[in-house]
């Protein structure tokens, strides 16, 4: 016989209860749940972000509609119980709907506390507690104007942060002298309060509201040394009360909160109270991880297993701004008996404070970098005996006993049940365990099983490294990273969607893929484009717009927003004619730098945007045509003299440099393509470093690639060793066409060859025949595409509007 | 104030940008997918990069020099960058564009 299970509230707590309930006893009982929100249950730690923009409604989501389907749960939106009738055990809704109940459970949470003062209930004054209020500050955001925020705590400097992010002008009355006062220690509040003004938004502190002003709305607030703030909109966020008046009128013993003994159970047996509306300990609690010890404990006695109890402990705070590093921990209050160690670094704006009692740590305020709170926080829980360690205890756990600064060290070294989730209480061991245990493998998984990074999400990072720590080498984070914001999907995944699915178009991928934006970013379109161009030469019409700037208008972009242009010299060989035009160029363009570079190409620099289309006109006379140096696509073959010339000289690596650059032009690549032929393995044209290198020797042709020099440096990886200059043509157009067909956009040869495995590549193009053949063939028919001068084109007149201003205006009549 | 006729909507790409030049400087007229106009500074607040050059994407521009991500409706950095361009008004009359500019700007000579 199931019974029957009434909650009034739908908060996080109840939510979480209600998960653990499903687990330990899923058909025990017949759940009622009255929501006095019309929704279902979302993450209310994650409102800051949707009012700044960073996340949607919909991504905060725990538990949609399909959730209480599927498990049978009756949800009654929009329901707010008026009375509970405890001796027919019945809860009244203000619709009229009347339940009866076996056990009821309370979690009514919090009301904000609104401030007692003249104008309090004028239109523009409001608070921050649910989503009604979010979407009630973006609204009034729209108008950009003066808004003013009362209260410097954690929810209070959120919401100004996200109102200034959103465009208005945020000033923010703290009535105590130094922000987050109750968290922060004044030289940490001092900090914040000069990273947020310099974030343009005023800090008032010490600051006394007296009345909230205005005529039928909100325009002002006054203070009661006369100031008087202009505002449109104000927000009261100096504090919550336990929302308990229910309770009270259905005569349940009722202090600050609803008093619950260690089990959660109210002064009734048949009811149960938790949430910010519970009092337990003479405690009540409004952070999220003792919340959810009481969901934990109140499931417990729920499903019959009566020896749970709620237990208090500290939990660290942390404010959710993007870019502001803040972590705070226990008691930091100066004391007789009580010793500190303070470290600061004004450059970097740092502070770290750490208290002290008898040895042991106390209370932590960590400001600007906070890598260290978990183990700080381990420290204190454990009451560890700290004086072995003082003289280097401030710098963190890296600094201890000589461990090596490897940022896995760390996370390595923490003990099995040090803290990484704070908001869900999941600590290390238990994350270790369910990772090897159910096999899981991406942090999705780790997510949904052990609920760490589920909530704030700012214990992501640790539980990468635990994953990575955990899985070694075949967990890599870049493995499941999305494009961009825009999908869920990783590039590999889209490349072969896009293959499967025969996507043609960008729309049609982001349709059919499910894109989450309306067009993409500026990450995922480039991307996207190249894809398609690589898939489809010959169907796929190009989109310019999703193409970076140098790609659309063939030069260079340089910081003052001039271009520089490099014609293409083959193999870096040139003549008297060309050298003659190019100078021509410069003088009748006033170029002011040329410049040779290091892919044995001239770049003239300075040429402003509305020159390009001329200067590619005399350049184009002298039979000069671009050089790509912009392109994510083949650049330059960088050659030496060899054998006509060079006395050490074993093949003609100059001819062959060239004959590979007029083949390969214009081909479109992942990332840029560089290549280098040297006549001997002296190497003079630096083959060893490059994306795909050859290097002569008597017996043939050594094929390199997955070289780099550039933010790394790395040797060549050898292909294998071919006779003729066909063979060696061949192998490098084929193994270009397969980087070109598997990598991820922007990922040079070498990242990934890494990814793929240099056997694989080796046994692709060296060793099997019919697979070299068809990339070599499938290159040269995308070459048909590809090859297209696009200075010709454009000296032609295609894209004229690129290159010409939409209109000159305000100039007296005169100047035109 | 004083509005200009800058020309025609179809003028510019669909996700793209034009540029006006003016005594003041230049302005960037956008035109997103979805056919709205909007006229803002041509100069990144972060180090000046020419915003008209950037991708175009929903409402925003992606600065071609660093990436930074601007609102094309408010001139504000998105993300968590901070800074902003100034927005300048644009009349759009069934396709033909008009921006305003302070008077003062037609004074000097």
């Amino acid at each position: 016989m199931t019974e029957k299970l009434v909650i009034i509230g739908n908060g996080m707590a109840p939510g979480r209860m209600l998960e653990h309930l499903i687990e330990k006893a899923p058909d025990r009982y017949e759940v009622t749940i009255f929501n006095a929100e019309p929704r279902v249950n979302y993450d209310r730690i994650m409102l800051s972000p949707v009012l700044s923009g960073e996340k949607e409604y919909e991504e905060i989501i725990i538990h949609g509609d399909g959730w209480y389907i599927k498990h049978g749960i009756t949800l009654y939106k929009g329901h707010r119980i008026v009375a509970i009738d405890r001796d027919a055990r019945t809860v009244t809704s203000d619709h009229g709907v009347t339940e009866t109940y076996d056990k009821l459970v309370i979690a009514t949470g919090s009301v904000p506390f609104i401030l007692p003062v003249p104008g309090k209930d004028l239109p523009g004054v409001i608070t921050y507690r649910d989503l009604d209020d979010v979407q009630a500050m973006l609204l009034a955001a729209q108008s950009r104007e003066k808004a003013v925020v009362i209260g410097g705590g954690l929810l209070g400097l959120e919401a100004a942060a996200g109102l200034a992010g959103r465009g208005m002008d945020v000033t923010v009355l703290h009535v105590m002298p130094t922000l987050m006062d109750r968290q922060l220690d004044p030289a940490a509040g001092y900090l914040l309060e000069k990273e947020l003004e310099g974030r343009g938004i005023k800090i008032i502190c010490k600051a006394n509201t007296k009345a909230i002003v205005g005529n039928g709305k909100v325009e002002g607030i006054e203070l009661d040394d006369g100031r008087i703030i202009p505002a449109t909109l104000v927000v009261m966020a100096v504090g919550i009360r336990p929302s308990v008046g229910l309770a009270k009128e259905a005569g349940l013993a009722v202090n600050r909160g609803i008093v619950v003994d260690q089990g959660m159970q109210t002064s009734d047996g048949h009811i149960w109270a938790l949430g910010e509306c519970a009092e337990v300990g003479g405690m009540v609690y409004g952070l999220v991880a003792p919340l959810y010890e009481m969901a934990r404990v109140a499931a417990s006695h729920l499903a019959g297993e009566r020896s749970a109890a709620f237990v208090h402990s500290d939990t660290p705070t942390k404010l959710k701004v993007t870019g502001i590093e803040l972590f705070s921990l226990g008691d930091f209050a100066d004391g007789d008996d009580r010793e500190e160690i303070v470290l600061r670094d004004a450059a970097a704006g740092v502070y770290k404070r750490v208290v002290l009692k008898g040895n042991r740590i106390i209370g932590t305020v960590l400001y600007g970098e906070t890598a260290d709170g978990a183990w700080f926080n381990d420290l204190k829980k454990k009451e560890t005996d700290v004086s072995e360690m003082r003289q280097t205890l401030i710098f963190g756990q890296a600094f201890q006993g000589g461990a090596p600064l490897d940022p896995m060290a760390a996370v390595a070294a923490l003990p099995d049940d040090a803290e990484i989730c704070g908001c869900n209480g999941v600590c290390k061991g238990k994350i270790v365990s369910t990772i090897a245990g159910k096999g899981l493998t991406s942090l999705d998984d780790v997510r949904a099983h052990t609920k760490a990074s589920a909530s704030c999400g700012s214990c992501t990072g640790l539980v990468e490294q635990l994953m990575t720590l955990t899985l070694g080498e075949s967990y890599s984070p870049a493995a499941v990273q999305p494009m961009c914001g825009c999908t869920d999907l990783g590039h590999d995944e889209v490349r072969r969607l896009i293959k499967a699915k025969g996507l043609k178009t960008i729309p049609a991928v982001m349709q059919e893929l499910e894109w989450k934006t309306s067009c993409g970013c500026a990450k995922c379109r480039p991307a996207l484009n190249y894809y398609l161009v690589c898939d489809f030469p010959d169907e796929y019409a190009d989109d310019y717009q999703s193409r970076f700037i140098n790609e659309r208008v063939h030069a260079n972009i340089q910081k003052d927003g001039t271009y520089s242009v490099v014609p293409r010299m083959w193999g870096g060989v040139t003549n008297s004619g060309e050298l003659r035009a190019i100078a021509d160029v410069v003088d009748k363009f006033e170029i002011p730098l040329v410049k040779v570079t290091g892919g044995q190409r001239i770049d003239l620099l300075g040429i402003e945007k509305e020159d390009l289309p001329a200067v590619w006109a005399d350049l184009g006379k002298a039979g000069f045509i671009s050089g790509q140096a912009y392109a994510k696509g083949l650049r330059t073959v960088k050659t030496c003299v060899g054998s006509d010339w060079c006395r050490f000289g074993t093949q003609d690596s100059t001819g062959l440099g060239i004959r590979i650059e007029k083949f390969m032009w214009g081909s479109w690549t992942p990332a840029k393509l560089k290549m280098a032929v040297s006549g001997c393995p002296r190497n003079c044209a630096e083959a060893t470093c490059k994306d795909i290198g050859v290097i002569c020797v008597d017996s043939g042709f050594e094929i390199h690639f997955a070289g780099a020099a550039g933010l790394d440096i790395k040797g060549t990886e050898v292909l294998g060793l071919v006779r003729t200059e066909d063979e060696a043509l061949e192998h490098i157009v084929a193994l270009t066409q397969m980087y070109r067909e598997q990598a991820r956009y922007l990922e040079r040869i070498y990242k990934w060859a890494k990814r793929i495995g240099l056997d694989e590549i080796r046994r692709q193009i060296m060793d099997d025949t019919d697979k070299r053949k068809a990339f070599f063939d499938r290159f040269v028919f995308s070459q048909k595409f590809a090859q297209v001068d696009p200075w010709s084109e454009r000296v032609s007149g295609k894209d004229k509007h690129e290159f010409r201003p939409m209109a000159t205006i305000g100039y007296p009549q005169a100047a035109e | 104030m004083t509005w200009f006729a800058i020309g025609n909507i179809a003028d510019i790409p669909l996700r793209g940008a034009r540029c006006v030049k003016t005594p003041q400087g230049k302005i960037a007229v956008f035109r997103t997918a979805e056919n709205e106009a909007f006229a803002i500074e041509d100069h990144c607040p972060h180090k000046g990069g020419p915003l008209s050059q950037g991708i175009v994407h929903a409402k925003a521009v992606t600065c071609p020099l660093h990436n930074w991500v601007i609102s094309l409706e408010t001139g504000r950095a998105l993300g968590a960058d901070e800074g902003a361009v100034k927005t300048i008004a644009l009349r759009n009359d069934d396709g033909a564009l008009f921006i305003a500019l302070e008077s003062l700007m037609m004074a000097a000579e």
